[in-house]
């Protein structure tokens, strides 16, 4: 070997990695009042569910939710909304994908409508879903008290998460890695798999358990479409509803305190996932 | 010839990059493209690659007609002046990115990413993220990642543009000696003259989408084809209706030289061992620069009277050249 080079210097490289350091005055302050925000907002609430959950005892609240209406109603919201994560996945990753990377006419205009589902009041979308799809169907398609309807109307409501997080990490990225990549003999598919997807991995994980989580709690767009048949297309939140218009408080909230904790572990996993696929390459 | 660019051209929209280039780049040497900022050179680089396609004109790489290769198939070595890393891998997998895609065994990748590491002297920092390098040290990871496949010809587009000043020079240097080591075509693209002259054994200079002269260090810099790269390549000024160097005029006491130009001295710049001295004659500012000794010898100061001629040995140096050159 006889290059040499002296810019090795270890003062370069060896900096300590450290996470934010000690509260000061200031940020305490700021600390102080995201968690008394967090406090009143978030736990306290749902501290109160709990309780209330558990108020007739662990008998009472395992009595509430393995009814086996109950438990049909949370095998199908979470069993479609997981599906709908799915479908979310590929094809928001896809309209992502071309709306970032094709010019076409039109592209405007399919930008604003795809927000649509989000900014749409969701009793407004099941009205829609029911006009299109129910027993009047002009297309002829009558999914009405059926779980396609369930399906149907998760996957209108979710449509735009998966997009909105990938569309600006995917605009971001460096073009020039991807033709290194190429030039290194890699082709398209081993590029979008080997060196686009782990970027855009945490993004899709983000939008995937915000489609998840918006899927569990969907009411607004379903309640009219899919009939509410008890055992058969009733969902979670109507089953809460009900609970309650019957005066069973605990019961609601049993079954909401099982949501709760499917949710929680789901943005767990997501997360646990989402690292383990980006740090593979 | 290693490549043979012939009848190039490349237009985005009304914007004509290239305009009918051709350009042969010998096997084994390192070649600069030079030019201004938006005048084709990185396109040229980019059409030899693959990354681009020209509009007309063929690219031929080693012998055989790459014009319709896709960038994957033309085995060449790309390094792009933002490193272009693989933010995702560490420095060892970046290196070991193109022998993966080739399948090749992994006992062999192994060995070839540990020797292309200690090439580049990164050895050490096989297990880091390219976000704990640092520039200098991320575009030597990309120039060993770009030699792993080992490709016949290595492009680098402007690699050391976004590097500071001391980092470039070093880096500079280091080319140079690894080219000598390694003996892979290379061909660089930058718009910095200094680069282009102190590395490069052949410089291809390209302005508004033409090639104005190709040639050594040496053949540009003393016999420039034209004006725009005798000032493109270095300082110039005007004395009379010739554009000359300003290194290459002499500076006499009046009435020396019947031959010579009169004028007054302006103003006296130093700039270390460089005396920078600027001569109005008649209407004109000449530019002239010695170094301290011939300017001490000349006792001048603001005002002082002169007389300017351009040096007898370059005067007689460029009628023989014009000679040769006719015949």
């Amino acid at each position: 070997m006889t290059t040499t080079l002296t810019s090795d210097r270890p003062a370069v490289t060896r900096r300590p990695i450290r996470h934010g350091r000690p509260l000061t005055r200031v940020s305490g302050l700021g600390f102080g009042v995201a968690m008394l925000w967090f406090s009143l907002l978030v736990l306290i609430p749902l501290t109160a569910v709990v309780v209330t959950a558990t108020t007739g005892g662990w008998a009472g609240f395992w009595e509430a939710v393995t009814t086996e209406q109950t438990l049909a109603a949370i095998e199908l919201t979470v069993g479609t909304a997981f599906a709908v994560t799915l479908v979310n996945i590929v094809i928001g990753t896809m309209i992502a994908w071309v709306l970032v990377r094709d010019r076409f006419f039109g592209k405007r205009i399919l930008e604003i409508i795809i927000d649509i589902p989000f900014a749409l009041p969701t009793i407004v979308a099941g009205l829609v879903l029911l006009s299109l799809y129910g027993p009047k169907s002009p297309l002829g398609i009558d999914i009405a008290n059926t779980r396609q309807a369930v399906f149907l109307a998760f996957l209108f409501v979710t449509l735009p998460f998966v997009v909105r997080t990938v569309q600006p990490v995917l605009a971001e990225l460096d073009r020039d890695v991807e033709e290194a990549a190429m030039s290194l003999g890699a082709s398209r598919i081993t590029v979008f798999r080997r060196i686009i997807l782990p970027s855009l991995t945490p993004a899709i994980a983000a939008g995937a358990a915000l489609s998840f989580a918006r899927g569990v709690s969907e009411y607004g767009s379903l309640v009219l479409l899919s009939g509410n048949l008890p055992n058969q297309t009733e969902v979670t939140s109507v089953r809460i509803l009900s609970s309650i218009e019957n005066d069973n408080l605990d019961s609601a909230a049993a079954v909401a305190t099982i949501l709760l904790v499917i949710s929680f572990v789901v943005l767990i996993l997501v997360d646990y996932l989402q690292r383990r696929l980006v740090r593979r390459g | 010839m290693s490549i043979e660019i012939t009848g190039v051209s490349k237009r985005f929209g009304d914007f004509v990059a290239l305009d009918d280039v051709s350009v042969s780049i010998p096997s084994g040497g390192l070649t600069a493209l030079l030019g201004p900022s938006g005048g084709g050179k990185s396109t040229l680089l980019r059409i030899i690659a693959g990354l681009e396609t020209a509009d007309t004109g063929r690219v031929q790489i080693e012998g055989v007609d790459a014009t319709n290769l896709s960038p994957q198939k033309r085995n060449v070595g790309f390094v792009f002046q933002h490193y272009a890393a693989f933010k995702h891998l560490s420095v060892a997998r970046n290196v070991a990115f193109g022998l993966e895609i080739r399948k090749k065994p992994k006992a062999e990748i192994r060995e070839r990413v540990d020797e292309l590491l200690k090439l580049v002297h990164l050895s050490q920092f096989a297990d880091r993220l390219p976000a704990q390098l640092s520039g200098g040290q991320r575009q030597r990871m990309a120039l060993a990642r770009a030699l792993a496949v080992q490709p016949s010809v290595l492009l680098l587009d402007e690699p050391f543009g976004a590097l500071d000043a001391k980092v470039r020079k070093e880096l500079r240097d280091w080319l140079r000696r690894l080219h000598d080591e390694v003996h892979v075509t290379t061909v660089f693209v930058t718009h910095d003259q200094e680069e282009a002259l102190e590395v490069a054994d052949e410089i291809v200079v390209i302005n508004e989408g033409r090639v104005e002269q190709i040639g050594s260090p040496d053949e540009l810099y003393d016999r420039p084809a034209n004006d725009f790269v005798m000032r493109f390549l270095g300082p110039v000024t005007e004395l009379g209706d010739r554009l000359v160097r300003p290194h290459d005029l002499q500076l006499l006491p009046p009435g020396s030289d019947p031959g010579a130009a009169s004028g007054l001295v302006k103003r006296i710049t130093r700039i270390g061992f460089e005396i920078r001295v600027e001569v109005a004659v008649g209407e004109q500012t000449v530019t002239v620069t010695l170094n301290r000794n011939e300017f001490l010898a000349l006792g001048l100061h603001a005002g002082s009277e002169v007389q300017v001629r351009v040096a007898p040995e370059v005067a007689g140096a460029e009628s023989r050249s014009q000679v040769v050159g006719a015949v």
